[in-house]
């Protein structure tokens, strides 16, 4: 017997008219969620992401900054990003948790040309099964947020699980566990939206009258969600995108394009079908006799 | 006429083997990257091994079409561009895929369709090489920013599409006019086959010789 977990509501190239297995369904959707109000940017959480998932990052070097490393690895799938900007004469250190948003609408599966190496939970969580992964880098493309990171070793890409293999036997992913603030919690998406309203709230009440919750609609909203004090400007969170959504061309490329493409093809062999039997073939000795004639 | 039919001599032999070489290598790209851009035909990427394999070989495959068609180009070119002919041609289209090409032109080398898929293979071709190299993982795409990639990628597969329908059209061509596929593989045609497509460049041929 296999371990499966028949519950996928989508499967990367994978033909709608046979959908993937998911009779099993019946799951809440589930929620991280990231309140930078409260991190301290310790990255405990960078370390707990490391020891559960066995990945070890190769020691680098310091650059200046506390961003160690400075962006995401095949290895590192979660990283703290920090800016300061100074407003009104004040600083303001914002620490930013980056890592996969766990998208409803995931711009890597739709571009995926593999079956089965991208596969949506019913709980929300988006998983690379690597062994079906070619290393083509399609996902890179597909991504919003700039997440998957191609492993030059084996060539398959890599990114945050949300911890599916702890969260599929009911336990909160390593990062939410590790966190010594409480800034990461875990739960239904339901009663994350509840307590992120209750934090906004809070927020507004020291004075962020722009705080709010980060859950984009251009992705179908996300599965890890962000507390901010500046809404408004998420981009100030080291380049969060304000308004991210799966690029028109690779939505044309992977949508109505294929359906296109196909009756461009079928038209094509048709076309010369037809042209054969109704004109049939020129040979050069039948026009040997009209010369002579 | 003699019992034993008249030849004439097509192509060169350096020519005749830069054409499989393209033909072979166009072969595994389409396949593979129809693969790759079907969903449902990914089993198609197995001609080159496994979709993991497919991924590393149809850019490298790719070049080496690319170093075919350098041949070709050069071995071709020459021909190419438009004559005083071409215009007739074209107006009468309709009359030459009825078959009856050699009563409303005087065909040189090639005609104004054969010279016409030519630049258009060749531009195609021009943006397939740059494209591919630009989404080629894990080698060049991350030198690339994901708006050029995604660009590239659609790019590409535009193109492709567009390759295989003109080169599936030059295939048709050559079967239908029968006799045509010797040219390529001996490198001679029958002097009647040169006659009816190619009246005017065999009349040159045989006006040097003269």
């Amino acid at each position: 017997m296999t371990l499966q977990s028949q519950d996928y509501l989508e499967r990367s190239a994978t033909n709608a008219l046979r959908p993937p297995p998911q009779a099993r369904d019946a799951q809440l959707e589930v929620a991280k969620l990231i309140d930078v109000s409260i991190c301290i940017g310790c990255k405990a959480c960078q370390v707990a992401c490391s020891g559960w998932n066995d990945t070890r990052e190769e020691v680098g070097f310091n650059h200046g900054k506390l961003d160690n490393p400075l962006n995401l690895t095949p290895k590192t799938w979660t990283v703290m990003r920090y800016n300061e900007i100074e407003e009104n004469g004040k600083l303001q250190w914002l620490i930013r948790k980056d890592g996969c948003m766990h998208c409803s609408e995931p711009g890597c599966l739709k571009a995926c040309p593999s079956p089965g190496a991208i596969v949506k939970h019913a709980n929300g969580i988006v998983d690379f099964v690597s062994e079906n992964c070619i290393g083509c880098g399609y996902c890179i493309a597909g991504c919003p947020f700039d997440v998957p990171r191609l492993n030059e070793k084996d060539k398959r890409v890599y990114k945050c699980t949300l911890c599916v293999d702890r969260v599929s036997v009911g336990q909160e992913p390593a990062c939410v566990k590790t966190c010594p603030t409480g800034a990461i919690r875990f739960g239904t998406k339901e009663d994350m939206k509840k307590l992120a309203e209750d934090r906004v709230e809070e927020l507004k009440s020291r004075g962020f009258q722009n705080a709010g919750l980060y859950d984009p609609e251009g992705v179908g909203g996300t599965h890890v969600m962000y507390v901010l004090h500046h809404a408004d400007r998420p981009e100030l969170y080291s380049g969060l995108p304000k308004d991210p959504k799966i690029s028109p061309l690779v939505g044309f490329w992977k949508g109505i394009f294929k359906p296109l493409v196909a009756a461009g093809f079928a038209a094509t062999f048709a076309a010369a079908a037809l042209h054969y039997m109704a004109v049939g073939p020129v040979k050069p000795e039948d026009h040997e006799e009209e010369e002579k004639a | 006429m003699s019992t034993k039919e008249q030849v004439v001599t097509r192509h060169s032999f350096p020519v005749r083997v830069a054409h499989w070489l393209v033909v072979l290598s166009f072969l595994l790209l389409a396949i593979s990257g129809l693969g790759l851009f079907f969903p449902s035909l990914n089993w198609m990427t197995s001609v080159l091994g496994s979709p993991q394999l497919a991924q590393f070989l149809h850019p490298v495959f790719g070049v080496v079409m690319v170093l075919g068609m350098v041949i070709l180009f050069f071995g071709n070119v020459a021909h190419a561009f438009p004559e005083k002919g071409d215009g007739q041609w074209m107006m009468h289209m309709v009359d030459v895929l009825k078959g009856h090409e050699h009563e409303v032109a005087e065909v040189g080398q090639y005609n104004a369709g054969q010279k016409m898929l030519f630049w258009t293979i060749i531009g195609l071709l021009a943006i397939l090489l740059v494209t591919g190299i630009i989404v080629w993982q894990p080698y060049f795409a991350p030198f690339f920013a994901v708006s050029i990639v995604r660009l590239c990628l659609f790019l590409h597969s535009l193109c492709a599409v567009l390759l295989i329908m003109a080169i599936f059209m030059h295939a048709y061509m050559g079967f239908w006019y029968k006799g045509t596929l010797r040219g390529m593989v001996y490198g001679t045609v029958t002097r009647s086959w040169a006659k009816l497509h190619h009246p005017r460049w065999l009349r040159q041929l045989e006006g040097k010789k003269k």
